[in-house]
């Protein structure tokens, strides 16, 4: 992705640390304007337009999407509010077969000619790329669902919550860490609302209302003395959730080394607790770099199987389709085939499911009008499914689409994208301190933070956000210069307790990359803390 | 909207700031054209064209800010924008950093960032250009994954004190992925420029096509420290991370890598090896980029490092006038002196080293020493006595562009490159480095 189609929020952490660049889908609108939605048979009559008009001109296949996108970010840093940013994005895209390939346009010009014009012009991109085509393209089968609607079952809408409010309690949030000993800490509130209309040829008219919301925080903490700093994020996850996520509920909370949330998050007392922990950094013992036995909180987890189970498992990336980019998967076809390939111990049991309640990737019907479901894509430590679309479902011998295809905007073409995949509770029950009781020599890790793994997913490295040091069965103090690198496989093979559904929890991407042009996806990744053995720890302390 | 002259977008700014009654009023506007062609496995995959416009509206007062857009040009909607604007900003908390708009700027001559050829790309040229590089894949026995795209946009800006500032650009991005069919090699490409008739989809495909034939059958060599010579496009992504960070509140605040005890900073300090000299330059034809800024300050020659000494930091307007120096932008890209070394003589003249010529998924581990981890990919080869000897198995790294260029031993020359990760473009050279940290190794391919 090109970096002026990024806008870097102004303020957004020191030198954009806390976020890095966010995408802007979309333009900027006035914060606090009431929703807008557009009338259902006003979006029926102008996607009639774009299926008749690509269908006269030779299109086999037609769908039209017309988004209203809204976002609302808030921004703030110790006692300043420094941007409040509301995007409003309205427009079509509008894609095609014609000649068996695929052709897109989209356009913001929404009269009867502009909307003509983009299925015009997407029926003439598909004619003129079909001299590069191999073979046709070949859909599963869709039924059309007629004309139906979906929404998020939200409790309180975040975007009629008076921006004094949200504003008001990021200032409260951020006072109470400077209270604690913060030096610095940024703060951000992101809201995001998909009104999309989604209709096709097979004869689907299907109105949804998508909503989303994260809030997060850096808090940071200075040595003056020897100019070194320690930071701690925020330990809340990006959810598929209302307002209600904002509201503190003691059921909620589990109470240990710092409070974990479940569907409900206590923002001012988790900031409480980092700006304490950033504090507590500076005396952690500097790891010692060997084998552990590590002890993964769903916080920091959550993106070991989002990077090492979800995107391996994507058929596209399997079949070649990111090879440039994104890149390709070590979870070949001739592993799925052979119904024994081992890619984890016999507890790991990962379940894709775009129905969650809660979950960022939970909607009625994907982007090519697929009504979505839950599967199994590893089932007791062996490989049996990948996540695809309508386009590729029939190489895996598929009747339907799975329901995994998503775009990040009218002005984007749809492709797949990842489901909620999530690892199932262990099935007796574990508790964190149980599990915790019967480790030797071991590290429990809280939050996530840096992650990078390979163009097959063969290689990981993480670190996280709180180490605590265990010894004997014991908490023996904080350590610090953590990071675990291991493969998958070894890795998932090595998973040797699952604590129980008590202690199941979301974990989330909220700008998830992938495709050319680069478009961001929002899933969830559930789980409950997870022991793995002998896990490679190295020491990440330079001196520059 | 098509791409409006420098009249036609001063005619149109001028009528919205005629409707403003606030104490200052700020309004730009842009549209943006493009195209793209994506292929994998030998075929295409997906492909689109799309369009955008969109006219903003700041209105202050005091120190109250209200920003509000608008896709519609009729003068009721125009209006209509300003006053909404208006009613926002009376709403606003005031933002206690704000800065007063700019007055009236003079600005260097128009850099040449618009090349008509470019804006006129059609669909028939993109899979015209494709169909180049699928040629080459099939004569090779090669599966080609690459992504093609293209663009042209301008914006304006005027405000009630008088600044109008103007740009316009065009933009051509390609990147290649040859991979063998049996999976086990791998080469990639990637160019991006303002002139298409720069780009020679030819010579990058072949160029991908070599390294996927060269790669296959990878030996694995034990991690450790390597000398390294790292090709541009494996370069930049761990540059980008150096000069993007060059910023002055955040190490004057005590939370960079250019802070130092006792709330010192860096600046003026040699951070790098003397061979290191970065600068930017909007009027270099390698690299041309926008003559102002967002916020309409005057874009100018800038060394951010000279001879590994850091020069000069990104100030906003806000921290400039609490520091008492001169606001100092962001830059659009970044220009990293070499020599006149090509990589084959950079090459020849290395006994025992690493030739990696891609890096990937890079991503910050301690944010003070600026250590980073990630990937090589796409072709990684073992150099001795001068010679490609074999391709070796990916490794993965954990490595500060810091203490990188203080391992500095010799630069090639500079190319223009788009990184495969932020996506941003600079002149970077082959760099050639002792002591290089590998961590662990990759099977992937």
């Amino acid at each position: 992705m090109k970096r002026k189609d990024f806008l870097q929020l102004s303020g957004l952490g020191a030198g954009g640390l806390l976020l890095g660049r966010i995408p802007l889908l979309g333009t900027p609108v006035p914060p606090g304007r009431p929703l807008e939605t557009v009338d259902t048979a006003l979006k029926k009559r102008m996607a009639d337009i774009a299926l008749n008009a690509a269908r006269s001109k030779g299109a086999t296949y037609a769908d039209v999407r017309i988004g209203r996108y809204r976002n609302q970010f808030i921004i703030t840093r110790e006692d300043k509010v420094l941007n409040t940013v509301d995007t409003e994005s309205y427009g079509m895209g509008i894609r095609v077969i014609a000649d068996g390939c695929w052709g897109f346009s989209a356009t913001d010009k929404l009269d009867t000619d502009g909307i003509a014009q983009a299925a015009v012009l997407a029926v003439a991109i598909a004619k003129e790329n079909a001299r590069l085509q191999s073979e046709p393209v070949q859909l599963a089968p869709q039924k059309g669902y007629g004309e139906v609607s979906w929404k998020t079952p939200i409790e309180k809408n975040g975007f009629e919550v008076p921006i004094k409010e949200k504003t008001d309690l990021l200032l409260a949030v951020n006072a109470a860490a400077m209270k604690n000993g913060a030096n610095f800490i940024d703060s951000a509130l992101f809201l995001v609302n998909e009104q999309k209309y989604f209709a096709s040829t097979d004869g689907s008219y299907i109105d949804q209302d998508i909503h989303r919301i994260w809030p997060t925080f850096t808090v940071t903490k200075i040595d003056s003395q020897t100019g070194k700093f320690e930071r701690r994020d925020a330990l809340s996850a990006p959810r598929g959730m209302g307002y209600e996520y904002m509201i503190p509920d003691e059921k909620n909370k589990i109470k240990g080394l710092t409070t974990l949330y479940r569907d409900r998050y206590d923002m001012l007392e988790d900031a409480q607790l980092a700006a304490t922990q950033a504090h507590d950094k500076f005396a952690a013992k500097s790891v010692e770099a060997g084998k552990y036995d590590l002890v993964l909180d769903p916080t920091n987890l959550w993106l070991t199987i989002h990077e090492s189970c979800g995107h391996p498992t994507e058929l596209d990336r399997v079949l070649g389709y990111e090879a440039n980019f994104a890149g390709t998967s070590f979870l070949t076809l001739d592993k799925w085939q052979s119904g024994k390939f081992n890619y984890g111990s016999p507890l790991v049991n990962i379940v894709a499911d775009k129905t969650q309640p809660g979950s960022l990737g939970a909607v009625g019907w994907d982007d090519e009008g697929v009504g979505t479901k839950q599967w199994d894509i590893i089932k007791d430590g062996i490989l049996v499914n990948y996540q695809t679309i309508r386009d590729q479902a029939h190489i895996i011998g598929l009747k339907e689409s799975q329901g995994c295809c998503y775009s990040q905007s009218w002005k984007d073409v749809q492709f797949q994208r990842m489901a909620n995949i999530s690892l199932q509770p262990g099935k007796t029950p574990l508790a964190p301190h149980d599990m915790i009781k019967n480790v030797e020599k071991g590290i429990y890790i809280i939050g996530d933070s840096s992650y990078s793994i390979d163009q097959q997913r063969y290689n990981f490295q993480f670190s996280g956000q709180l180490y605590y040091e265990i010894r004997n069965g014991q908490i023996t103090g904080m350590l610090k210069d953590v990071a675990y690198q291991a493969n998958t496989r070894e890795f998932w093979n090595s998973c040797a307790a699952i604590c129980d559904a008590q202690d199941y929890r979301l974990g989330g991407s909220f700008f998830d990359g992938k495709g050319q042009p680069e478009q961001s996806n929002a899933v969830s990744h559930g789980a409950s803390t997870t022991r793995f053995n002998g896990i490679n720890v190295i020491n990440t302390a330079r001196k520059i | 909207m098509a791409l409006l002259t420098p009249d036609e977008a001063q005619t149109l700014l001028k009528k919205v700031l005629s409707y403003s009654k606030a104490d200052e009023c700020e309004v730009s506007v842009s549209s943006n054209e493009g195209g793209n062609l994506r292929y994998a496995r030998n075929s295409v995959s997906t492909s689109g064209a799309s369009r955008s416009t969109e006219l903003a509206v700041s209105s202050v007062f005091g120190k109250k800010q209200g920003i509000t857009t608008i896709n519609e040009y009729d003068d009721a909607s125009l209006e209509k924008a300003v006053r909404r604007s208006e009613e926002l900003a009376r709403l606003a908390p005031e933002n206690p950093e704000y800065m007063p708009l700019l007055p009236a700027q003079t600005y260097g001559p128009v850099p040449q960032t618009f090349i008509p050829a470019t804006a006129a790309i059609t669909a028939a040229q993109r899979a015209d250009y494709v169909a180049q590089s699928l040629q080459i894949a099939k004569d090779a026995g090669l599966t080609a994954a690459g992504y093609l795209e293209h663009g042209a946009s301008f914006s304006a800006m005027m405000n009630s004190h008088g600044l109008f500032a103007y740009n316009t650009q065009t933009g051509v991005n390609f990147s290649i992925t040859m991979r063998t069919a049996d999976g086990t090699g791998s080469g990639y490409s990637s160019k991006g420029y303002n002139d298409i008739s720069q780009l020679d989809v030819r010579a990058a495909s072949k160029t991908a096509a070599w390294k996927a034939a060269h790669s296959g059958s990878a030996r694995a060599l034990e991690p450790g420290k390597y000398t390294v010579i790292l090709e541009p496009a494996a370069g930049v992504v761990l540059l980008e991370n150096l000069y993007g960070s060059l910023d002055a509140r955040s190490a004057d605040e005590g939370r960079s890598f250019l802070s130092l005890p006792g709330g010192k900073t860096r600046l003026g300090e040699k951070l790098v090896d003397e061979q290191v000299t970065i600068y930017s330059d909007p009027w270099d034809p390698a690299l041309p980029g926008t003559n102002y800024s967002n916020e309409g300050l005057p874009r100018e020659k800038v060394t951010w490092i000279e001879k590994g000494v850091v020069k000069n930091l990104v100030y906003s307007r806000y921290w400039a006038q609490k520091k008492g120096v001169r606001p100092m932008p962001y830059p659009d890209g970044y220009i990293m002196m070499g020599g006149s070394a090509s990589l084959d003589d950079m090459i020849k003249g290395t006994e025992k080293g690493i030739l990696v010529t891609r890096m990937w998924y890079i991503r910050e581990v301690d944010p003070q020493t600026l250590l980073y981890t990630g990937l090589t990919r796409d072709g990684t080869f073992y150099i001795e006595n001068g010679e490609i000897k074999f391709p070796i198995k990916n490794f993965r790294f954990n490595e500060s562009p810091i203490i990188m260029l203080n391992n500095l031993e010799a630069l090639g020359k500079p190319e223009r490159t788009v990184s495969g990760e932020g996506g941003g473009t600079a002149m970077i050279p082959p760099m050639k480095i002792r002591d290089f940290t590998f961590s662990s190794l990759s099977d992937a391919v």
